[in-house]
């Protein structure tokens, strides 16, 4: 091998056309970026770093955040927001408005409504969380292996896709656990395991959906050719080249539907098939109040509001990130 | 340059000589809704050890489609290779099963992509990509891959590398992306490179960089250099073999020096007279009259016919073969010799 510096001092080997990395984000900062935001100089930025960036200076962004992560350490820690236990009722206190001494009153049982409301957020957010989780796995695997290999694959995977698709989620739900019933001797994590499995079952259908477009999409582009001419394998090719670029719209209906999920298991618990007691989730809980809406509202306020205000957390998370990933919305 | 050596190919048989690659009577076609489109029609050549063949053609002539059959990574449906033969020292590549023919892919034959922008990973750093060829192919570790990395961004001039090879595709010039593309397609060390039109997406300084750094890369480590461009300029000073592609078909393959001073195909020709001239400044820029044919109806006769102004009668019935004028040159005309001697 000749050395190369020998022929080309590396000075005048195309030095001029370098460029700094820093010349092309100035550039972005004066004409998009908002005044006064120093870019980092000198710093790579990706697809993920530069989603940071504008997420972190939108306001929707630190609002639904900020709820979620209160909602978060409420599920974990739920001792932190109350002293008082959820499971000890008295009848004496049954459907008294709220006081001093219990803020949400107390429910029909006489148990406190705000240490069962802080309580119930653990139910509500492992539903949303695991359900997330299975969907975006099996939707996410079965859309990829579609868009990927196309052909007889895509036909097959497709039509069964379409099959679920056509079960409206929550007539699905009610089906499934209608037939699978839980009585109040079921663990917890059964019940749950059953409403995430029955979720799960009717929900991957739209994930495999946007998966395989934005898959097909990604098969096509030029560094997928440049891979291949270049030795690489189908599964090597899947996992460094089309999943990180096909995997953000993916990432975005996540967490979106992490939201309805949860809204979702609220309503089946409410027709009381979902979660049941003795698990304490806020659809129990409105369940509960559903019949004394009238004379004690405040038993279904409480759970109600934190209900709607959780999954407004997770759709307006959905709609920043989404934003910040999505290069044609800027 | 090499063009006459000889080497010992492992695979070569008794007989000897076996090209390092050798493309015999290639057949693609696209089958599509609106028809099959025949993009590749029998097309012949063959590369040796240090040698630059540029296959010269406008859009559509079924040059880059060439490429991508004899890498063996035609989008299938809807492209089928329908016949002929691609053959790595002697070794048929059509008739081996996928996973043998990748071990070809990157080790023996590489390629670079006109558009280095789209044909990068644009979510990860260049390092990673270029890195992944050690890491994938020979194991290594990813201190070692990485210390390979640099050797190779040097190696292809780019300034600053250890500091650059961290940055993402789209913080880089186009002329160095394009660099980062050569570096990811020689790090294997390949016998063969195929570059698809690798100056086109560059302004004309650039292009002479990259250039200049593909023909001392190949001289370097005695690869088979095959260009693929529309850019008869680009190929002057590179290449040593021309073949001049139309309609899927070759029509005139010849020594590069010898092309340019007198074409033996009205095609050629054509595309001679069109390009610029200082010397005629002032004057019609003279054009190939029409359009190229639509690849799903082919004309009958000579595929050229319709826009050649020497065409006869027996170029509308009979299609010429590719037929060896004087020593050393072919071409696919009736009147080639004509031509040749500039008599019509």
């Amino acid at each position: 091998m000749t050395d190369p510096s020998a022929l080309y001092p590396p000075a005048a080997a195309g030095a001029d056309e370098r460029i700094h990395p820093d010349s092309e984000t100035a550039l972005e900062a004066g004409t998009e970026g908002p005044p006064g935001a120093p870019q980092q100089a000198d710093k790579p930025r990706s697809l993920t770093s530069d989603a940071w960036h504008d997420l972190r200076r939108n306001p929707i962004f630190i609002v639904s955040a900020v709820i979620i992560v209160v909602l978060v350490v409420m599920a974990a820690f739920p001792g932190v927001f109350t002293n008082k236990d959820p499971r000890f009722c008295d009848l004496n206190l049954s459907r008294q408005a709220p006081s001093a001494d219990a803020w949400f009153g107390y429910d029909v049982q006489g148990c406190d409504v705000y240490a069962r409301t802080i309580y119930g957020a653990r139910a509500s957010i492992l539903v949303g969380l695991f359900t997330t989780i299975a969907v975006t796995i099996v939707g996410g695997l079965i859309g990829m292996i579609a868009g990927f290999y196309g052909g007889w694959i895509d036909s097959v995977l497709s039509r069964i896709l379409e099959i679920f698709f056509g079960i409206p989620l929550l007539l699905g739900g009610v089906l499934v656990l209608a037939s699978f019933p839980s009585n109040p001797g079921t663990p917890q994590l059964v019940t749950i395991g059953k409403v995430v499995i029955a979720l799960t079952i009717l929900a991957w259908t739209s994930l495999a959906r946007i998966m395989r477009s934005t898959v097909i999409q990604v098969k096509h582009a030029d560094y997928v050719s440049a891979a291949r001419a270049l030795g690489g394998g189908a599964p090597r090719i899947l996992r460094s080249h089309v999943l990180p670029n096909a995997v953000a719209p993916v990432i975005v209906y996540a967490t979106i539907v992490l939201g309805i999920f949860i809204g979702v298991e609220a309503t089946l618990s409410f027709l009381g098939i979902g979660l049941q007691p003795p698990v304490i989730s806020w659809g129990v809980a409105i369940n509960d109040a559903s019949t004394y809406i009238r004379q004690s509202p405040h038993m279904l306020l409480f759970p109600g509001a934190l209900l709607t205000i959780t999954v407004l957390a997770f759709i307006m998370l959905g709609d920043a990130v989404r934003d910040a990933f999505d290069p044609r919305l800027r | 340059m090499a063009t006459t050596d000889t080497f010992p190919a492992p695979e070569a048989e008794a007989a000897g000589h076996a090209p390092l690659l050798d493309v015999d009577d290639l057949q693609v076609e696209f089958r599509t809704r609106d028809g099959v489109a025949k993009a590749v029609n029998g097309v012949s050549f063959s590369l040796d050890e240090g040698e630059t063949l540029a296959i010269l053609g406008e859009s559509g002539s079924g040059k880059s489609v060439t490429a991508l059959a004899v890498m063996g990574i035609l989008d299938s449906p809807p492209g089928f290779v329908t016949g002929g033969a691609v053959r790595f020292r002697g070794q048929d590549l059509l008739s081996l099963p996928e996973d043998e023919r990748r071990a070809y892919r990157g080790r023996n034959i590489a390629m670079v992509f006109q558009d280095a922008l789209s044909a990068l990973n644009p979510v990860f750093p260049v390092g990673w990509q270029i890195g992944e060829m050690f890491r994938v192919h020979e194991g290594m570790s990813k201190k070692d891959a990485r210390v390979r990395v640099i050797e190779l961004m040097e190696r292809v001039r780019i300034p600053a590398a250890r500091e650059r090879i961290d940055d993402y595709p789209h913080q880089f010039s186009g002329g160095m992306r394009q660099r980062i593309m050569i570096a990811m397609s020689i790090a294997l060390d390949p016998d063969v490179l195929i570059a698809d039109e690798p100056t086109t997406a560059l302004d004309v300084t650039v292009q002479a960089q990259i250039m200049e750094l593909l023909r001392d890369l190949q001289r370097e480590r005695k690869m088979g250099l095959i260009l693929i461009t529309h850019d008869l300029g680009v190929v002057a000073d590179v290449a040593d073999r021309i073949s001049v592609m139309y309609a899927g078909r070759i029509m005139e393959k010849a020594v590069v020096g010898e092309i340019y001073a007198r074409p033996s195909h009205p095609y050629t020709k054509g595309l001679l007279e069109s390009i610029p001239r200082v010397d005629l400044k002032g004057q019609d820029l003279s054009a190939i009259q029409g359009l190229p044919p639509s690849l799903t109806r082919i004309p009958p006769g000579c595929e050229f016919n319709p826009r050649c102004p020497y065409a006869q009668d027996i170029c509308r019935e009979k299609r010429p073969a590719l037929l060896e004028v004087v020593p050393g040159r072919f071409s696919a005309c009736h009147f080639a010799q004509e031509v040749l001697d500039g008599s019509i």
